[in-house]
């Protein structure tokens, strides 16, 4: 049986175990919002100054709000088999046109987020274990306890009073000019120039975290036996530390930056109100407000499938990586 | 003789300040002939694995280091070389083996691309040609499907088959010295048999200078042309390998030779007709592996039809190799874990069918020690409660209880004070009399002991057995002993259970089973037994 197969077949066992993962997950995410108080025609009467008990029971039978729990339960999870995520009535757009409208801000947040967090992170750890008790490790493990330390709000809006209002080098908010129309790869360049604040201020809490980790890591593993055997060979340190020690100490970094996708998209909503980024944490804050409720529960499914599949990716990257695992 | 290939004069290596000595070796002068095995014997902390290390510079820290001395390889100093030289040196003129096969291999590098780095750095040989070099070498110590060793992982070899690819590594550019580092501890004894006639073999063929660590006097009896003893850093006795096994002038050598055990069963002690006090039949315990989707997992039959029977005062051993399910065993009779089926009787009574809650009364006639002093003591609990905990759990008063650790510690040769203290403040010798106290506190019947001195020295270790010896007479205890050392069952056990994956092939009398084993596998368990040629002199003193 080759490797190839077996990866194959593993991904599509996964992914069968993920579909009662994401039930289980739609049913709690739909209890849970049922516990406070007030629903959407509470909000939009509010909001229309007054409306009469005639009126709410109207806006309520035309939602659906007025069924028993397990019936709009039930016909919730029937439309979302069907990949009909609802309809937001805050915004006047189906939910799945809303979110997917919304989710590619987000997926690029997120990924530049991960590679900028774990390349530099990486690195960092790296270079600070590898000048063991130097000027060097000491100014990394400084870095890495400032950013740890410091909240992420703060981080934001300081990058934007020194690097968009005092040196007048990246926008302040949004994800492109607006206006400027740009097509191509004048599009792609400023959907960068645009990203590169928010994109740092999400990562250095993670990127504090990993050079940590990977510091203990690569000291670890240098203390390891076959260290000392790859020294009997007469390899030089460098040799060793990127042919040896890197691989092997990568290994628990990938699994926290595994673990911490999801709690990513919980970080960008501050990160996305700050830069007024057009991603989903935006979106959920709003919905959560305006008591959207389809809304929400269409982004809290999103988001479980997408931490569903970004954990899938971590475990194959992993059976990459270390062929003690093996793909069954 | 013609000039040795290394000479170490009054080699120092110093420990960082606030160590238990200044100097982990001290003064040491050993030369390595070309063509012949020196064999470099000591306990733990005698230093020889840092003598070995000093002569290729590979100092665990930066904070051990040589502090004095020379070490001549050729016309060279080894001492003030260069790091480019000494690189050279390494791995291509003096090369070594390593203890752990398990771990000094790199987890995640196939086993040729491993060795291939050895001729990378070494030579300008092309891939093709090295690769063929490789296979060839892996043919040579006889690994089965070089080729397919050669794209392996470690992970996918057994332990002995990787030693053969740290060896094949070793031997690649035919150095002129190989330092094995006690290259054969942590492999079965049938293994280690192999892996010692292959290094032996390799040795005559190249002509290597082999300095050989270990603290096994029966490995070195097998292996050694010379034999040098240490003890504390300093050098004891230094001779050719017939004088130093059979006849050692040094006392310390005297008594470490003394501490070997015999392979020659001691003298049965009369019981024969005392009652059975526990009787396991048909004992079965299956492993599954793989999880709860997984759709085929695999099954491993960790014990199978087990049956033994114990008399009062006796003790049985049971021997056997790694995965051979002793230590299961061991577990199923004390219910630590678990059997899937079959009876253990204590006097009569089924205890696998006592449901668990009243097995208590049960628990305490049969207690364990274990293997590891180091880990089977709780570090936060002082020895006093370690000792006290298990009779005050079956309602011993408190009083009376620490009363009875006193009486405990002064029973197996500690003083009673140590109570009031934790167990890192021990030795392994000690910390296992602490275990065998601990076990004996319930007053049990049968004490089941998992390998109870394989972790101590020679030295120590003879003295644990004494004290388990002692005790076993004193209190009249059945004892289930299980070892993989043929030597200490041959010394300790009254009848001898040989367990092979799962089942015991052969069970009877120890001097029964070792002048006329029945079975194959007890043939080649007993002809693997290292030094098995060499009977240790019985010194006087």
């Amino acid at each position: 049986m080759s490797m190839a197969a077996n990866r194959l077949r593993y991904v599509a066992r996964r992914l069968l175990q993920a579909i009662p993962i994401i039930l289980a997950i739609i049913v709690l995410n739909f209890l849970l919002l049922q516990l406070p108080e007030g629903d959407a025609a509470d909000v939009l009467a509010g909001e229309a100054g007054s409306a009469t008990p005639e009126y709410m029971a109207q806006l309520r039978a035309k939602f659906g709000l007025d069924e028993p729990l397990h019936i709009q339960l039930l016909a919730y999870v029937k439309n979302i088999v069907q990949l009909d995520l609802g309809y937001s009535f805050r915004n006047n757009m189906p939910v799945l046109d809303l979110i997917l409208d919304r989710l590619m801000p987000t997926l690029l947040l997120m990924v530049s987020t991960i590679l900028l967090a774990v390349g530099v992170g990486v690195l960092l750890g790296l270079f600070a274990a590898m000048g063991l008790n130097s000027w060097r490790d000491n100014l990394i493990s400084i870095f890495a306890l400032v950013s740890y330390a410091t909240p992420l709000f703060w981080v934001g809006l300081m990058l934007i009073v020194v690097f968009s209002i005092n040196l007048g080098w990246f926008p302040t908010s949004g994800m492109e000019t607006i206006g400027a129309f740009y097509e191509g790869w004048d599009r792609v360049l400023d959907i960068a120039h645009h990203l590169v604040l928010p994109t740092i201020t999400l990562s250095l809490f993670y990127l504090a975290l990993y050079t940590r980790l990977m510091r203990a890591s690569m000291l670890e593993q240098s203390g390891m036996d076959y260290v000392t055997t790859a020294r009997a060979k007469g390899l030089t340190e460098r040799r060793i530390t990127f042919k040896h020690i890197l691989r092997n100490a990568l290994l628990p970094v990938l699994t926290m930056a595994g673990v911490q996708v999801g709690s990513l998209i919980g970080g960008s909503v501050i990160v996305e109100s700050v830069f007024g980024w057009p991603g989903l944490g935006m979106l959920a804050f709003k919905a959560l407000f305006a008591r959207d409720l389809n809304l929400l529960l269409g982004i809290f499914f999103l988001s479980a499938c997408l931490v569903v599949i970004v954990n899938l990716i971590v475990d194959i990257v992993y059976s990459f990586l270390d062929p003690r695992i093996e793909m069954r | 003789m013609g000039s040795p290939i290394l000479e170490i004069r009054d080699l120092q290596v110093s420990l960082p300040a606030g160590s238990d000595r200044t100097h982990a070796v001290e003064g040491v002068s050993l030369r390595l002939e070309p063509n012949e095995i020196l064999c470099l014997v000591g306990e733990s902390g005698s230093g020889k694995s840092l003598t070995a290390r000093a002569i290729v510079g590979l100092m665990p820290s930066p904070h051990v280091r040589i502090s004095g001395g020379h070490i001549r390889f050729g016309d060279e100093d080894l001492r003030s070389v260069s790091a480019a030289r000494m690189r050279q040196i390494r791995g291509s003129e003096i090369s070594m083996i390593f203890q752990e096969p398990m771990t000094a291999l790199n987890p995640l590098m196939t086993i040729g691309n491993q060795i291939d780095e050895v001729i990378q750095v070494h030579t300008k040989l092309s891939r093709k040609q090295r690769v063929e070099r490789i296979v060839e070498l892996l043919r040579d110590v006889q690994l089965p499907d070089p080729a397919a060793i050669f794209g392996a992982y470690p992970h996918q070899l057994s332990g002995g088959q990787r030693q053969r690819a740290m060896i094949a590594m070793a031997l690649l550019l035919e150095p002129k010295i190989v330092i094995a580092d006690e290259p054969t501890t942590a492999l079965d004894v049938t293994t280690q048999a192999q892996i010692l006639s292959l290094l032996k073999t390799l040795q005559a063929k190249h002509h290597t200078g082999i300095l050989f660590i270990t603290h096994d006097f029966g490995v070195v009896a097998e292996i050694a042309d010379r034999i040098a003893v240490m003890r504390m850093g300093e050098l004891v006795e230094v001779g050719e390998a017939a004088q130093i096994l059979n006849a050692p002038q040094h006392p310390y050598t005297q008594s470490l030779i003394a501490a070997v055990p015999s392979l020659v069963p001691r003298k049965p002690r009369p019981a024969g007709d005392a009652p059975v006090l526990l009787e396991v039949q048909g004992l079965n315990k299956a492993y599954h592996s793989g999880g709860l989707f997984a759709r085929k997992g695999r099954n491993v039959r960790a014990v199978k039809d087990v049956a033994l029977k114990l008399r009062r005062g006796e003790t049985l051993g049971v021997v056997g190799e790694s995965g051979s399910g002793k230590s299961t065993m061991a577990r199923l009779i004390t219910r630590l874990t678990e059997a899937d089926g079959g009876q253990i009787r204590l006097d009569g009574t089924d205890i696998l069918a006592v449901p668990r809650k009243r097995m208590r009364p049960y628990r305490k006639r049969v207690q364990m020690v274990f293997q590891d002093p180091y880990a089977s003591l709780n570090p936060r609990y002082k020895v006093g409660r370690l000792i006290a905990e298990g009779m005050i759990i079956h309602g011993v008063e408190r009083r009376a209880a620490y009363e009875r650790v006193h009486e405990l510690l002064e029973l197996v040769g500690l003083d009673a004070r140590v109570a009031e203290r934790y167990p890192h403040e021990f030795s392994g010798g000690q910390r296992q009399r602490i275990g065998v106290a601990r076990a004996l506190a319930l007053d049990p019947e049968i004490l089941v002991a998992d390998e109870p001195v394989s972790a101590l020295d020679v030295s120590v270790q003879a003295q644990v057995l004494q004290l388990l010896a002692d005790i076993r007479d004193r209190l009249n205890l059945s004892m289930l002993f299980i070892t993989h050392d043929l030597r200490v069952a041959a010394q300790v056990c009254d009848s001898i259970a040989v367990m092979r994956r799962g089942e015991i092939v052969e069970f009877g009398p120890t001097e029964q089973v070792f002048a006329d084993p029945r079975h194959d596998y007890t043939r080649e368990l007993l002809d693997s037994v290292p030094g098995k040629g060499w009977n240790a002199p019985r010194l006087a003193g």
